[in-house]
């Protein structure tokens, strides 16, 4: 299989902060890597350390208290966490332009909005005052500002919070980049203009062909919009995959507490109450032993949750969870199941091929006359010699 | 906006009449002008006495003197000194030129002093450079003006020549010197007889502001503003001068109008240590030897200056602020 280069490869990054309460690791060991093209979505609770990775990305993380301990971030090859100051900078709003959370307060208060655009395009690009303005007003006008002309002499106050937001938009599209990173872009406004923003979002990313990570507590933000998602809990990535297979088939038991909690108009049997996650994050002081969602998990075992760390499993390429069980077969969610996993099958297939390959995952006796049987799991169960009935996933 | 300033104008005259009233007051129970026009002497022989009443009209009931004092002072008439035999007038257009180039200096270095040693404590916190301002600001607040005004003539005045060391470290540090001028600008060797007179009365208020300064920088720079600013690949410097500065300026502008009113105590101080010919030593002077117009005068001119340069100050937000340029009620 061909995979392109990635635009953007985060290999094993730790961001700790060194307070005096102790050392906060607000980002322990995560690596992703975004395509060209791509929209990747983070997603988690508050304090999950996703920001956190994201500022890391563009060397944005107060120093001190913060450090990056370890890790490579790889831009287009090259090393940032190495880089110069003066290279950092030609990449910053150029190369990879960040959309923070709170528009009225990411907008300086004392310069017009034209001119906080005008700045960044001034700032990577030999160009008159005046070009730089005619370009500011191109991308106010790109991202559906009215009047953009008149506009643009405004200063932020005089903005909406849906418009101040597709200011901020504007201001890191003006130089094209390669990669947006919008952290919770929707999460100060409206319900009604969040649509709106991600919207405009989208087609900011598509006039400019970037990617985009976009970090949400939300995954109903992510999931019109994201290509792929990784869950980030506790400054860990819990679980990585296509859009389609975090919402289809979890396969972490906090990605399904995000799950059961999403409003859905879909919902099967009426009246079911959002199930919220118990508990609060931990402290990043000192996270728990063992699995670090352990005290919050409806399913620890009380054994191996509390003692192993579980590591990030690769249930087929580009599909991780961090979960001990997380290769059992039936290990779903207790709400409502829409389809039988995929992944489930790659497990049973292997599991089947090979016993040493996946000791802990159980061959139900009933696998052989199940209907949907993929040909190569029906295959090597012949081959095993272990013929079965799937067992009834639903309990 | 128009009407806003013609609001604080009027917010002049109460002011004025305020400070006018209360010091005409107490000049009515300090003293005998009499003695004092007379030359202080004890015994005042009667038809003196009689001549002096007459001409200065202090056989009048108070409220007429004072009705008639507030009546010149409005055609801009500021009375006659008791002492000195010339009118208040004529004191002040010699006075004021010295104290007002004195002042504008002192001014100029607490900006640029106070600003700079801010801003530099606020980016480097607690770096030596910062520890270094707050030692040194504390100490400069802490320690009486006229102390700092004599340290400073001994140390560059008088040692140098104790120590035989050449001119180029011998400060003149008395009087004003050649009293050469091109508007505010010192010539030629004015700029020695200017210096530690201005260091001395910029002193406190320099403190002041760059306390004031750090304390908002460090507000300032943990704002999201500067974040983006960083995340638009700016350099460190324009982060800082260009977005945190300008936003930092709004409560240090406040400070320094508001300051004035120390900077011009501290003015009396100053002049009379450095004999610096100017309206503060005057007014010293003259209230010693409780020569009621000339302070009278003087001070009602400081207390316009006040309130005048304070309406400038309030105006100068606009500037730094456009929230407050815009109104709450054009805000969309």
């Amino acid at each position: 299989m061909t995979e392109p280069e990635p635009l953007l490869s985060v290999r094993d990054l730790r961001t700790h902060f060194h307070t005096d309460a102790g050392v906060v690791k607000a980002v322990d060991g995560v690596s992703f890597d975004v395509m060209p093209g791509e929209v990747f979505g983070i997603v988690g609770e508050s304090g999950s350390g996703k920001s956190i990775t994201a500022m890391s990305i563009l060397g944005l993380v107060p120093m001190p208290p913060g450090r990056i301990e370890s890790g490579e971030i790889l831009w287009k090859g090259t090393d940032l966490l190495s880089a110069t100051d003066a290279d950092l900078r030609r990449i910053r709003g150029k190369e990879i332009s960040m959309i923070f959370q709170d528009p009225m307060t990411s907008l300086n208060p004392v310069y017009t909005i034209g001119q906080q655009i005008a700045e960044i395009v001034r700032v990577h690009n030999d160009v008159s005052k005046q070009e730089a303005r005619d370009r500011a007003i191109e991308m106010l006008e790109l991202v559906g500002i009215p009047r953009p002309e008149q506009r643009a002499n405004d200063y932020p106050h005089q903005f909406s919070g849906g418009m101040r937001q597709r200011a901020m938009i504007a201001m890191a599209i003006a130089c094209d980049p390669d990669l947006l990173i919008a952290d919770e872009p929707t999460t100060a406004l409206d319900v009604t203009i969040q649509a709106q923003i991600l919207e405009v979002l989208q087609h900011a990313s598509e006039e400019t062909n970037s990617s985009i990570i976009l970090i949400t507590h939300d995954l109903g933000v992510v999931a019109g919009m994201a290509d792929r998602v990784a869950v980030m809990y506790a400054g860990q990535i819990v679980e990585t995959g296509a859009i389609d297979e975090i919402f289809y088939e979890p396969r972490m038991p906090y990605t399904w507490g995000l799950l059961e909690s999403i409003p859905r108009l879909d919902q099967r049997r009426g009246g079911r109450r959002l199930q919220p996650i118990s508990g609060s994050p931990p402290s990043m002081l000192r996270p728990p032993s063992g699995c670090r969602f352990h005290p919050r998990c409806p399913y620890s075992d009380g054994d191996r949750c509390v003692s192993d760390e579980p590591s990030l499993i690769e249930l087929r390429f580009d599909r991780q969870a961090r979960c001990h069980y997380a290769l059992q077969p039936g290990w779903y969610s207790p709400g409502e199941r829409l389809a039988v996993a995929e992944v489930e099958w790659d497990v049973l297939i292997v599991a089947a091929t090979d016993r040493s390959a996946a000791p802990d995952v159980d061959l139900p006796d009933d696998l052989a006359a199940r209907e949907q049987v993929p040909e190569t799991l029906a295959d090597a169960l012949t081959a095993s010699q272990k013929p079965g009935r799937r067992r009834s996933r639903k309990s | 906006m128009g009407g806003y300033i013609l609001r604080r104008a009027l917010l002049v005259i109460p002011v004025v009449v305020g400070a006018v009233t209360l010091l005409f007051a107490a000049f009515l129970v300090t003293g005998d002008p009499v003695e004092t026009i007379a030359g202080g002497q004890r015994a005042v022989s009667a038809t003196t006495r009689a001549q002096i009443i007459h001409k200065y009209g202090l056989d009048e009931p108070s409220y007429v003197r004072y009705g008639r004092y507030i009546g010149r002072l409005v055609r801009g008439d500021l009375g006659d000194s008791y002492k000195q035999g010339r009118s208040v007038n004529d004191i002040l257009r010699q006075d004021a030129p010295a104290s007002l180039r004195l002042a504008i200096w002192a001014i100029i270095l607490e900006i640029l002093i106070g600003i700079a040693a801010g801003v530099i404590a606020a980016v480097r916190r607690y770096s030596f450079l910062d520890a270094l301002t707050t030692v040194s600001t504390t100490m400069v607040v802490a320690i009486p003006v006229f102390v700092l005004g004599y340290l400073f003539q001994y140390v560059f005045g008088i040692l140098p020549n104790k120590q035989n060391l050449g001119s180029w470290a011998r400060f003149p540090v008395q009087g004003i010197g050649p009293n050469h001028w091109f508007l505010f600008i010192p010539l030629g060797n004015q700029w020695k007889f200017l210096l530690f007179p201005a260091l001395t009365l910029a002193s406190v208020s320099t403190a002041v502001v760059a306390r004031m300064t750090r304390s908002t920088m460090l507000e300032v720079m943990k704002a999201d503003y500067m974040r983006t600013a960083a995340a638009k690949g700016l350099t460190k410097n324009a982060i800082i001068l260009k977005h945190g500065l300008k936003n930092a300026m709004i409560p240090v502008v406040t400070l320094i109008g508001l300051d004035l009113a120390t900077l011009i105590g501290s003015a009396v101080i100053t002049e009379t240590v450095f004999n610096w010919p100017g309206m503060g030593s005057e007014i010293a002077r003259a209230a010693v030897s409780l020569d009621a117009p000339v302070v009278l005068g003087l001070t009602t001119l400081l207390v316009v200056a006040y309130v005048v340069i304070n309406l400038l100050v309030d105006l100068s937000y606009a500037f730094f602020d456009p929230r407050i340029r815009y109104g709450g009620a054009e805000a969309r």
